[in-house]
């Protein structure tokens, strides 16, 4: 079979030469046909009507056969059929309902044969029997099909599809007697020519209409479907129920298919909307074109091989004018400029990498998958096959097992988990931060927060605020950071933190006195040098911290001290300040206590605090003054990849920054910590930053996909509105399994049976019992 | 639970005795007593709608259970039920499909914000100055969040809502004049620009908008309760009978109008099945020529605009709905006028079925598949009866108002008669028509009484239905073949 058909081709392709070439149309056209010897095209359309000889260089204009001074709208054709044994013989389907048969033989002007009239609305498709000269078919939107004999004036047989508009009909090419018909509501009838009563067969090809289908040429069972569902079908109809044997899914949907003459797996398609390439596709390989025909600027409405059995020239018509051959090998070949290589990252940070063996070179550290290297399956069914034609192609896919401590990403998870972004005071969530991040032996960060606290201390607490603010008050000393040194400005501000501080005398006595219970040791200090060595021990920034952190956690404090040596070498030198730290943390349950009393101050007391604070701040230096400083560094931390501390300074900081950095960063920072936190699954995290995000496109993220839909659990229908009852089978779908009672809160199921309840009764059944409690006899897993 | 009230019997006393010109029917009475100095607001008109009679639309305690559900869900969606699902509850089969529609193109996942949705929807139906859908959606607006100050007008909106007046103007009067430029310019406004899945949803919003003012106007739907215009503080039995009667037509008057039009009009309805029979029947016989179906169509079309749509009774603009649009003066006009030549739009070269459908469900998913849904059930919808008869096929007629709609509008089906609009419908449905298509606010009883006048009120609003379907489709064929163009 295979030969003799390539015999055919030798035959039939010697006498047809040609190039790609095109020429303009007077008006768009609907559909177009060919001759049988392959050497003349006729194209319809509302406004023409023509027939073009193909020659070799290009397209001759032959015959008009729209005449007539005011033309009717008998001309105006939705559909053209060049009769494949008569070479004088044309049919067209006139979108006012009329069938007209047109005889290129007649001397006069006017072609026109017969007309038929029959159907009363638009005919969408006629189809010549392709071995009987006077069989010609039609199908209409009026839902019925008319088979008329030309011989005679009006049709022999009626078929109604009994159900919407008929959109294709074709003759089958082998089978006598057969014909397909399409239909408006996806449905594709095959129908006996003799038994115009009843259809065969029927089955559903698509959802929405079937615009077109085509037989296999060869073979006799295989039948082409596209429909507005965008897809490609073909069916096996030799079997008792029509088969679905390969599907392609286009990007819009399909007007037309044609089988590719002599490639028995190739078929051509153009789009009704939108797309206006043809493509032709391999449909073993359904994802992507074999090739493609790209010159047309609107879309495509006919497309039709020059001659059947000639696989190289492809003619198409189209909406913009112009009527264009296209040559196979001119086709772009969509496989080429595909992406040789496939990459993708595991859910556990591993690696794969597919790509084409022939560019993998020698492997530089390359661990090859535990199984070998592993082939696409995809691939391994290609083996030799002559008929195709696609370049053999073996991948090689190797995996990349991250090192699962160096990368991991604990650190951020952590981090976000911990942090506090609102609902406490600024200086609390500085500090708290600062904590979390030192923690996990992250200082710079760590240092930052703190920083940030000094820097944008709210200057004018309420009383609330005075205990932080005990705690952020030495800290003013130390604040020329060693990292910060070479700012200019930061040193001249460090001058004035101390100048301030010296002013700030009976303040500090204050703080030292509710510091004293801890350091009675030290009391009878002077106080500027208590308050010097004050500063000197907060140069090691750690120690306010410590303070905090101790009245949050006990635990914590046995890791901290060596970490505090760590950072501060010349502290250590300095021999008051370990013992300092020494005695802080022997009594830190004093400190607790003193915590305690701090919290009740007098009002006396903290009208005094505010007093002192005043100063402080003295030359408003501190919101603006440091915005530029701050945003700097936000911007290095997000060009650093740790996008977490931008965010989450800018949400600790809102109204106070906000203004300094443009929304669309602001957005884009938002948008990338969400995306990393939905990734590491931190759902409640992300939905807290997008809920305290100032950016509207963010906080708008929020309010999107709010629905959850759900079956019932009896009738596996989705249920509407209310959550517990369902409309259809009237029962109560959500009943917990345990109890029986109906779930209005937290419903648990297991997604195998679908059987659930209550969150607390299916962990408690879960606990003893590894069936599922409904008795259904699934082994129901609790994670 | 106003709707629960059951028609008050006294209705029909209404109409005899002199001394009855002044009695207060028992509802509004007993409102009236209660008045303790605390202004209760009362309902305008019993019955979801001015010209139907409250006993004949479905009463919700008596719903049967399908169409109970609808409600229920339209209930829970909306936390209200309007007079409109009330109305249309004479379909239900619709009315599931049209709820469906509108809850998805307001309240589930599309490309605009809620606001934006609800804004847009008060846009278009300003335009057609449908106090009652301005109204509904202003208290939406607000619930949603919505910006207070965009109430003031259009050009308190956000720039981008205000490009969009243009289209709206154009859409609800002058369809056919929407050209690519205009769909250029939305979307290429620099940082005011829509996104083409943006534009969709807002085409699809006005669109329905416009056509729904259409039916609201069409039925005469009674403003909502809770609504301004809806209710009055005034002490009823203003003068001869309860307002409530006036503004529900069950005044005598009225009743005496339609007892002499019943009897002259008596053959109606059989005569126009005749003529639909004689269609029928004679299709195959005379075959006009080409020719001739141009001229009948251009005809037609010409015709269409002689029906000259009643002066203004009573058009009051009320003074919180011309604010929300522009340039009042710019009206439906006569799709084939001298001087400007639009040309013909042709069915069957982009239709909703082929064209339309591919690219709203391409850009806003779903959407498509309820519209196409919705269409589908408003064109096939029948209970093949007609007035009293029954087993009537009314395919026939159905498609003639259908496409006399799309005719109004420029879009010509190739392989239809249009002489057959000419026997099909009479000259006070064509007019009923076309007002209610092109300018749905002049609307007046009276023409809603005076066409079809045996038919009953649950068929004159599934004429409503088609008529607004129709306009619907014609609108969005109009809009998207403008993206069309602009997309190629």
């Amino acid at each position: 079979m295979e030969k003799m058909s390539r015999v055919t081709t030798a035959l039939g392709s010697s006498s047809i030469t040609g190039r790609t070439m095109f020429c303009h149309l007077d008006a768009p056209a609907n559909a177009i046909s060919v001759c049988r010897d392959a050497a003349q095209v006729v194209v319809a359309g509302r406004n023409i009507f023509k027939i073009y000889a193909l020659e070799e260089e290009q397209f001759v204009e032959k015959l008009n056969l729209r005449v007539g001074r005011k033309p009717s709208l008998n001309f105006s054709c939705a559909d053209v059929m060049w009769h494949q044994m008569e070479e004088n013989l044309l049919a067209t389907a006139a979108t006012n309902g009329a069938v007209v048969t047109w005889n290129l033989g007649k001397p006069s002007r006017n072609k026109q044969d017969q007309l038929f009239t029959e159907h009363k609305r638009t005919v969408n498709k006629v189809c010549f029997h392709p071995t009987e000269a006077y069989m010609l078919l039609s199908g209409s939107q009026d839902g019925f099909m008319k088979c008329f004999d030309l011989r005679k004036k009006e049709s022999v047989s009626t078929f109604s599809g009994q159900s919407e508009s008929v959109r294709d009909v074709q003759f089958s090419m082998k089978d006598y007697f057969t014909f397909a018909a399409s239909f408006e509501n996806g449905n594709v009838q095959l129908w006996d020519i003799r038994r115009p009563d009843r259809y065969e067969r029927m089955f559903t090809a698509h959802t929405g209409p079937v615009f077109c289908c085509d037989w296999h040429p060869d073979d006799r069972g295989w039948l082409a479907t596209g429909g507005r569902d965008k897809m490609v079908k073909v069916w096996d109809m030799t079997t008792n129920r029509a088969k679905e044997i390969y599907c392609v899914q286009t990007i819009a949907s399909v007007a037309r298919v044609k089988w590719r003459p002599e490639k028995k797996f190739h078929l051509a398609t153009c789009s009704m909307m939108v797309d206006h390439n043809i493509y032709v596709w391999d449909i073993r390989r359904p994802f992507i074109p074999f090739a493609t025909f790209e010159e047309h600027k609107d879309v495509t409405t006919g497309i039709v091989w020059r001659h059947q059995h000639d696989p190289q020239y492809l003619l198409s018509g189209s909406k913009d004018s112009t009527l264009y051959q296209h040559m196979f090998k001119d086709a772009t070949r969509p496989v080429d400029k595909a992406n040789p290589e496939g990459l993708c990252f595991g859910l556990m940070g591993d690696l794969a990498f597919a790509v084409n063996e022939s560019l993998v070179s020698s492997d530089g550290g390359r661990k090859p998958y535990p199984g070998g290297d592993r082939r696409y399956p995809f691939f391994s069914f290609k083996k030799p096959n002559p008929t195709e034609q696609f370049a053999h192609v073996s991948s090689a896919l190797s995996v990349f097992e991250t090192d699962l401590d160096s990368s991991r990403m604990d650190w951020f998870v952590k981090t976000a988990q911990l942090y506090l972004l609102s609902g406490k005071p600024f200086t609390e969530l500085c500090d708290h931060n600062a904590t979390v991040a030192r923690e996990l032996k992250r200082p710079q960060v760590s240092t930052t927060w703190t920083m940030l606290r000094i820097m944008f201390s709210d200057p004018a607490p309420g009383p609330n605020h005075s205990l932080s603010k005990l705690g952020g008050l030495p800290l003013m000393n130390s604040f020329s950071m060693k990292e910060m040194g070479p700012e200019s400005r930061l040193e001249r501000c460090k001058g004035e933190s101390r100048q301030d501080n010296i002013h700030l005398e009976p303040g500090n006595s204050h703080i030292s006195n509710n510091n004293e219970e801890n350091e009675e040791t030290e009391g009878s200090d002077g106080p500027t040098e208590y308050m010097f060595g004050d500063a000197e021990l907060d140069d090691d920034d750690l120690y306010p911290l410590e303070h905090d952190n101790q009245t949050v956690a006990e635990e914590p404090m046995y890791t901290l001290p060596p970490e505090a040596f760590q950072l501060r070498h010349e502290i250590i030198d300095n021999p008051s300040v370990p013992e300092h730290l020494q005695q802080d943390k022997a009594d830190s349950p004093h400190v607790s206590g003193n915590e305690a009393e701090v919290a009740c101050l007098t009002p006396i007391e903290s009208f005094s605090l505010i007093s002192i604070s005043q100063p402080l701040y003295s030359p408003h230096l501190h919101a603006n003054f440091f915005c530029p400083i701050v945003r700097e560094m936000l911007s290095h931390y997000a060009e650093r990849g740790d996008v977490q501390m931008a965010v989450s300074v800018l949400i600790v900081l809102g109204e106070k920054i906000r203004k300094e950095i443009d929304d669309l960063t602001q957005e884009h920072w938002y948008m990338s910590y969400i995306d990393l936190l939905q990734r590491f699954e931190l759902w409640n995290v992300s939905n807290e930053v997008i809920k305290l995000s100032t950016c509207s496109a963010i906080t708008c993220l929020n309010q999107t996909s709010t629905t959850l839909h759900i079956n019932c659990s009896n009738c596996k229908r989705p249920m509407s509105n209310k959550g517990w009852i369902c409309d259809r089978c009237r029962q109560c779908a959500s009943a917990c399994a345990v109890c029986h009672h109906v779930v209005k809160g937290l419903f648990v199921w297991c997604q195998g049976c679908s059987h659930g309840g209550h969150l607390e009764h299916i962990m408690n059944w879960l606990k003893n019992n590894s069936h599922c409690p409904a008795g259904c006899g699934h082994l129901c897993e609790y994670t | 639970m106003r709707h629960a009230i059951a028609p008050s019997e006294n209705v029909e006393n209404n109409s005899i005795a002199v001394t009855d010109l002044f009695k207060i029917c028992t509802h509004c009475e007993r409102l009236n007593k209660k008045d303790l100095g605390i202004r209760i607001p009362r309902p305008l008109g019993s019955g979801p709608s001015r010209f139907i009679p409250e006993k004949e639309i479905l009463q919700v305690s008596k719903v049967d259970a399908s169409t109970q559900a609808i409600f229920e869900d339209a209930f829970a969606a909306l936390h209200r039920l309007d007079n409109i699902s009330l109305v249309m509850s004479f379909h239900p089969q619709y009315l599931g499909s049209f709820l469906r529609t509108q809850h998805y193109l307001l309240q589930m996942d599309g490309p605009l914000p809620l606001h934006y949705r609800h804004y847009i929807c008060i846009m278009a139906a300003a335009r057609h100055q449908c106090s009652y859908l301005v109204n509904l959606h202003v208290n939406d607006f607000l619930h949603v969040g919505g910006n207070t100050k965009w109430l003031n007008g259009l050009n308190e909106a956000p720039q981008k809502l205000q490009q969009l007046g243009e289209i709206n103007k154009i859409l609800a009067h002058r369809p056919w004049l929407l050209t690519k430029e205009h769909i250029e310019r939305l979307l290429k406004a620099e940082e005011h620009s829509w996104s083409l899945a943006e534009l969709i949803h807002a085409l699809v919003l006005l669109t329905h908008y416009h056509s729904l003012s259409s039916f609201t106007f069409g039925c005469g739907i009674m403003p909502e309760i809770n609504c301004d215009g809806g209710h009055t503080f005034r002490p009823p039995s203003v003068s001869q009978y309860c307002v409530c009667d006036i503004a529900n037509g069950n005044g005598h008057a009225n009743h005496h109008n339609d007892l002499l039009g019943n009897q002259e009009m008596c053959g109606e309805v059989e005569e126009l099945m005749e003529r639909m029979k004689q269609l029928q029947e004679c299709r195959d016989d005379e075959e006009a020529s080409q020719e001739e179906m141009a001229t009948r169509f251009e005809r037609e079309k010409t015709e269409s605009m002689l029906v000259v749509t009643s002066e203004d009774e009573e058009c009051v603009p009320s003074r919180d709905i011309s604010r929300h649009f522009e340039d009042t003066s710019y009206g439906y006009q006569d799709f084939s006028r001298r001087g400007e030549q639009v040309p013909t739009f042709r069915a069957q070269d982009y239709s909703w079925e082929d064209h339309g459908f591919s690219l709203v469900n391409r850009l806003y998913p779903d959407v498509g598949q309820m519209l196409d849904e919705k269409f589908q059930m408003a064109y096939n919808l029948t209970y093949n009866t007609m007035a009293t008869h029954k087993d009537v096929d009314t395919s026939m007629l159905r498609r003639a108002i259908w496409n006399y709609i799309h005719c109004m509008f420029g879009i010509r089906y190739d392989d239809y008669d249009y002489g057959e609009i000419n026997q099909l419908l009479d000259r006070s449905f064509k007019i009923y028509i076309k007002t209610m298509v092109c300018s749905p606010e002049k609307t007046t009883k009276r023409m809603y009484e005076s066409f079809w006048r045996q038919f009953q009120h649950s068929e004159k609003v599934h004429v409503n239905l088609l008529l607004m379907e129709a306009r619907m489709q014609a609108e969005l064929l109009y809009a998207l073949r403008a993206i069309t163009r602009y997309m190629t």
